[in-house]
């Protein structure tokens, strides 16, 4: 099965051994958009590998930014004002309804419900205008930068949100309307591709597709990052583990992102929105003109990025996939010397022979797009 | 648990397996020796006070001008107790790791990806194969000597000589 079937989200091909129609044995063969990220960024600064990160999880980019910039942070030992993390957490959250959205529009698309991909494209269409609002970029914003945020948001970007938030509940509703209960989904469903907690544990399934399997790791709860802690909302688990129960979470999860971009947009706080230490942010552009300074510290900051101090450090943020962790070796210079990206859905891809044994044919289109895998992180 | 526990509880279990402690940005590295390894790794997850559940990530990394040149951090997660470990292993280059991926199943496609990547090979994998390059691919990428545009990439390229069609 694969490359270019159109069930397999990208590149994916999936040898399969057959009896009758009945899966004994699955050999998923990678690869195929493999551009080599992690040696491209052991080549340039750190500012220029944050849109490399944009092309990891292209269905989610503003989250792949914050991960990146985040443990350069971390290992810089800069702290972020806390207007930035708010709008950085509007960002990530949008983002991740954005992967949803590419998610809930495709899975259902494959199982042969044709109306939901148009209702889903049309409210992530909204989504994209809110990204291209704040950042200038529809689909790669590459809006998070190390120390803070590209540039302050507009009363236009508040407008946008606030609309966002008012409207998307009734969408939601009508996503459940269309597939919930409807008697096809169901039994397309439930009792595919059951998996255990611990089994997924093992296997390294995070995110939404281990919760699926009851198991409540959700790295924004069990370590709080970029102000999470502020905010009130709930990790949804399922049950059983199977194909309906990773819908039902990826749908909650719908709910209460948007409940935490509810919460930061009406808790906006004033002040700052770049880190307060002249050899990582960029200067305003208003005082490069009059400040020759600042002009300098810009054009510095541009051409060579930050210098970041040797040491070895990983940080892991909730993806909308699951655990995206990035492991970065610091030699003391301006350029990486080992940037390791751990993508959920490589693992996820590994799971899979696992996922499909004693499944029909018909039931691998259910099970790829219930774990939700973008080719772009797998192969990076 | 905290760093200090978690240390004291594997230096409880293996007082001469840890060579090298670190704590840098909140996270705990420690670096261990060749001998205990594997049942190092089968005591973090098995141990019912420390139960790394999760195998995250496994990382490679290629010291060029150090000896032993390569390092394997495992980056270990727990749970059900919410603490995070690194547990680093120094390879020579040509050494043979024991795999891990009896212990986690996660470790399986991790060890493949360093084996295509960086070229350390693990003894008792089940299936050790490269992954994201093609079968019939020399060489390692992430290892430093590997020159950034590939080793068949053509230099000497002269863009004069393509022929076009003069419309």
């Amino acid at each position: 099965m694969g490359p270019h079937h159109p069930a397999t989200h990208g590149v994916l091909r999936l040898v399969l051994e057959l009896d009758g129609e009945t899966i004994i044995n699955v050999t998923p063969h990678i690869g195929q958009l493999h551009r080599g990220i992690e040696k491209i960024a052991e080549s340039m600064n750190y500012q220029k590998v944050i849109p490399l990160t944009d092309r990891l999880d292209y269905t989610a980019a503003s989250l792949n930014n914050l991960g990146y910039c985040m443990t350069v942070e971390k290992l810089l030992g800069i702290d972020v004002p806390k207007r930035a993390q708010y709008i950085r957490v509007i960002m990530s959250e949008l983002a991740r309804i954005m992967g949803h959205h590419l998610w809930l529009g495709s899975h259902a698309l494959d199982i042969g419900a044709m109306t939901v991909v148009f209702y889903a494209f049309r409210d992530r269409e909204m989504i994209m205008n809110i990204n291209e609002e704040a950042s200038g970029y529809r689909l790669t914003p590459s809006y998070v930068r190390i120390g803070g945020i590209a540039r302050d948001i507009t009363p236009d970007f508040i407008t946008l949100v606030r609309d966002f938030v008012k409207w998307f509940p009734k969408a939601v509703e009508g996503y459940h309307t269309l597939l919930t209960n409807n008697i096809i989904w169901r039994k397309r469903t439930m009792s595919i591709g059951v998996i255990s907690g611990d089994e997924a544990l093992d296997l390294g399934i995070t995110g939404p597709s281990l919760r699926g399997s009851g198991i409540a790791y959700d790295v924004r709860k069990t370590s709080p990052y970029c102000s999470y802690d502020d905010f009130d909302f709930k990790v949804p688990v399922g049950k059983t583990g199977d194909v309906y129960d990773r819908y039902l979470v990826r749908m909650e999860e719908f709910r209460q992102s948007l409940n935490i971009i509810d919460q930061a947009i009406e808790n906006l706080p004033e002040g700052p929105v770049k880190a307060d230490n002249p050899w990582v942010s960029n200067p305003d552009i208003d005082d490069v003109l009059d400040d020759i300074g600042a002009l300098i510290r810009r054009f510095k900051i541009q051409c060579e990025g930050p210098r970041v101090p040797a040491g070895e450090v990983y940080h892991a943020i909730e993806g909308s996939k699951g655990e995206l962790g990035f492991y970065l070796v610091g030699d003391g210079s301006n350029i990486p010397y080992r940037l390791k990206i751990r993508s959920p859905c490589y693992y996820l891809t590994g799971a899979l022979p696992r996922l499909l044994k004693g499944h029909m044919i018909a039931d691998v289109i259910a099970i790829i797009g219930s774990i939700d895998i973008v080719l772009g992180e797998i192969d990076r | 648990m905290d760093n200090a526990h978690i240390l004291s509880r594997i230096k409880t279990r293996f007082p001469a397996a840890v060579l090298e402690e670190k704590e840098s940005c909140g996270d705990l590295h420690i670096t261990v020796e060749k001998e205990s390894f594997p049942d190092l790794m089968r005591f973090l997850r098995d141990d019912d006070q420390l139960s790394f559940t999760l195998l995250s990530d496994i990382a490679g990394v290629d010291y060029n001008s150090r000896t032993p040149r390569f390092a394997l951090v495992y980056i270990l997660f727990s749970c059900n107790e919410n603490h995070r470990l690194q547990v680093i292993r120094n390879v020579e280059d040509g050494e043979e790791i024991p795999s891990v991926s009896a212990i986690w199943k996660s470790a399986d496609w991790a060890e493949r990806e360093i084996f295509d990547l960086l070229g350390i090979v693990f003894s008792d994998h089940p299936d050790l194969r490269r992954i994201l390059t093609w079968d019939n691919f020399e060489g390692h990428p992430l290892r430093k000597d590997y020159p950034l545009l590939g080793k068949d990439f053509d230099t000497t390229f002269d863009p004069d000589t393509i022929i076009v069609d003069k419309v």
